[in-house]
């Protein structure tokens, strides 16, 4: 029968990242419910230093490299095969997002994405989402064995890294149907290096920022003082002053951070739906009336020309302290 | 080549959204509604194709109620040529898979070899249902596309692949593409636009005609169940912080940051 759970760890050239750790901190919590052990799937990297999990599968080859989406399909199907597990878990990002639907289809499984809380009531696993950009929440229960779940970044604790779990090499055959697309070129990133929807902090500048070179000279520098990912509103994106992929809000990216700084922005409630789970708001800006100041938990009323570089220093000092 | 659209409706993006009483879903009664904001791309993608002559005629393909009828005419008077309407109430209330199933046996009974889909309905907020069509038809797909070139039966789409960077993917049709924001503006319907529109035809299919078994679709063919809706835990209240300088106020909220709510 099937048991236990499949979870899909994440990293960058074989370093784990933490949404990794916080989905196997998560599974072991579910762990007894579904019976098992906690097998953790690797693409493209041999090895499973670090990772709390009671195994490893790992995948490796050519179409490994980059972001695949037949490759993937092929080898989530593949793992799913050989782990016969009762739950699978994976991050919640634009690449789980292309191949895990397919996965779902191909094997006639139910997927709920972007859950934000799972846990287990009544012996059944029960994830929490926020639908309609975060107005509203619901339990959703996934009926198929495996249930397919995507997680939104920074929803649980993250655990320590630890252990050296045993590691299979898995073999996936990658038929036809797995070579229909190809990817021919990788573009490097205009701006940002960390990606909005995992970033733990963000500052996110909005139209009083003016131009381009307010985000250069205010919002980006003050980002890097926080360590932070840098967003935008829409109306800064629509006027120029930052590229789409900064972009925050129902037709932005959904963030979930636990601090998001908002330098001149006004709250509207399409840039409120892709940023109103994060744990504390600050909220830069002259207008007291702003409506993010409703939302805000520390909230500043002046000119973000005159906070904005404070902020800076006053940041850099704290966390040299 | 033909060109197809999936249209979804939903709620206006500034929706108040009330629960029922029972916490099955929203309060629908003074909803109102809109094509899905990226279903908008994708419309306004393939009726570049057409204007360009490399599609041959542009299908709307809308799995929804009754009311779903105007957003159809409303791309049918931007320019598409056609809908296809799957409206029978065997195929509502479907997770994604399900809908996914309707939806695929449709774009196959077309002879589509091109979908253009959004690449996230902003209602459930799932990015499913495209791929998974791709895969029930055993298609090619690039999804959240910025940019789509098409050369005879080959295409070429940039991707968003995550933190900022991009990812240019080739294949042959057919194939699914789901568009992304700041792929292309699109049109406004024209005033002889909306009247053309009232003549285009919009051809309703049951599931008996798509040689679907109704066990199959919508609720009942669903395995991602959700129950108890409520809405989002209120934030506690926000905190204007006082002080007697701008150096000062910035100080405390440093300070908060750190000690009261430690995220620094
Ligand atoms: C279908 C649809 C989808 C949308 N999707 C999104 C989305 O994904 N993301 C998004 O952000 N928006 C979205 N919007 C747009 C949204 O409605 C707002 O128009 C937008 O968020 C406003 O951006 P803003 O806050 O930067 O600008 P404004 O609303 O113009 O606010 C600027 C704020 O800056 C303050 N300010 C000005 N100068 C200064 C200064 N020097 N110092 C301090 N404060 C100052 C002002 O008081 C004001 O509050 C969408 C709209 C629609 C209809
Ligand atoms: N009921 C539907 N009818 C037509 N197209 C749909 C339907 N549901 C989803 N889609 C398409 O799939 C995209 C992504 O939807 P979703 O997977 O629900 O986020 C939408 O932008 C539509 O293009």
């Amino acid at each position: 029968m099937s048991s236990g759970i499949l979870v899909l760890c994440d990293h960058d050239g074989g370093a784990f990242k933490s949404t990794a750790l916080e989905l196997i901190g998560k599974a072991r919590e579910l762990v007894p419910a579904t019976g098992g052990t906690i097998t953790a799937l690797v693409l493209g990297h041999v090895g499973g230093d670090g990772l709390p999990a009671d195994q490893v599968l790992a995948v490796t080859g050519p179409e490994f490299g980059t972001y695949d989406t037949g490759a993937w399909t092929a080898a989530m199907a593949a793992a799913i095969a050989k782990a016969d597990p009762a739950l699978v878990l994976a991050t919640a990002s634009v690449l789980t997002k292309d191949f895990m639907p397919r996965v779902a289809a191909r094997l006639g499984l139910g997927l709920a994405t972007e859950v934000v809380g799972l846990e287990v009531r009544d012996g059944a696993v029960v994830g929490r989402r926020p639908v309609y950009a975060g107005k509203a929440i619901f339990d959703v229960t996934v009926t198929s064995v495996p249930a397919l779940f995507t997680v939104r970044p920074n929803s649980f604790p993250v655990p320590a890294a630890g252990g050296s779990p045993p590691v299979t090499a898995l073999d996936v055959a990658i038929g036809p149907n797995d070579r229909l697309t190809r990817v021919v070129e990788t573009l490097a990133p205009q701006n940002t290096t960390v990606d909005l929807t995992e970033a733990s902090v963000i500052v996110s500048g909005g139209r009083a920022v003016k131009s381009a070179e307010g985000f250069d000279t205010l919002i980006r520098p003050l980002a890097a003082a926080f360590g932070a990912a840098v967003g935008s509103s829409r109306a800064s994106v629509d006027a120029g002053y930052a590229p789409q992929s900064e972009q925050v809000g129902q037709t932005g990216k959904t963030v979930n951070p636990s601090l998001y700084v908002a330098m001149g922005i006004s709250g509207a409630i399409q840039h409120l739906a892709g940023m109103r789970t994060s744990k504390v708001i600050v909220a830069v800006n002259k207008d007291p009336e702003a409506p993010i100041f409703q939302f805000a938990t520390y909230g500043i009323v002046d000119d973000i020309f005159t906070i904005g570089p404070l902020l800076a220093e006053e940041v850099k000092a704290a966390l040299a302290r | 080549m033909k060109t197809g659209v999936l249209f979804k409706e939903v709620p206006a993006t500034d929706t108040r959204v009330r629960i029922d009483a029972s916490g099955s879903g929203i309060v629908e009664d003074d909803v109102k509604w809109e094509v899905n904001p990226y279903d908008e791309f994708a419309l306004e993608e393939a009726l570049r194709l057409l204007d360009a002559k490399k599609a041959t005629e542009v299908v709307i393909v809308c799995l929804g109620p009754a009311h779903a009828e105007q957003r159809i005419r409303d791309g049918l008077a931007r320019g598409a040529t056609r809908a296809v309407w799957l409206k029978d109430p065997a195929y509502l209330g479907g997770d994604s898979l399900a809908t996914a199933r309707a939806l695929a046996s449709a774009v196959r009974a077309e002879g589509i070899d091109l979908l253009l889909a959004g690449k996230v309905a902003v209602d459930d907020d799932n990015a499913q249902v495209p791929a998974m069509v791709a895969e029930l038809l055993g298609w090619a797909q690039v999804t959240f596309a910025g940019k789509l070139e098409i050369d005879g039966t080959q295409f070429k789409a940039t991707r968003d692949v995550g933190r900022g960077a991009r990812a240019v993917v080739e294949g042959a049709l057919p194939a699914v593409v789901t568009c992304d924001k700041g792929m292309n503006v699109p049109r406004y319907a024209s005033l002889p636009g909306i009247m053309k529109a009232r003549s285009k035809p919009i051809v309703a299919k049951a599931p008996a005609d798509l040689g679907l078994d109704p066990a199959t679709l919508g609720k009942a063919g669903s395995q991602v169940v959700d129950t108890n809706w409520t809405l989002p835990p209120a934030r506690p209240a926000g905190r204007v912080l006082q002080g007697e300088t701008p150096e000062a106020v910035v100080k405390e909220l440093v300070r908060l940051l750190r000690e009261e709510a430690k995220v620094l």
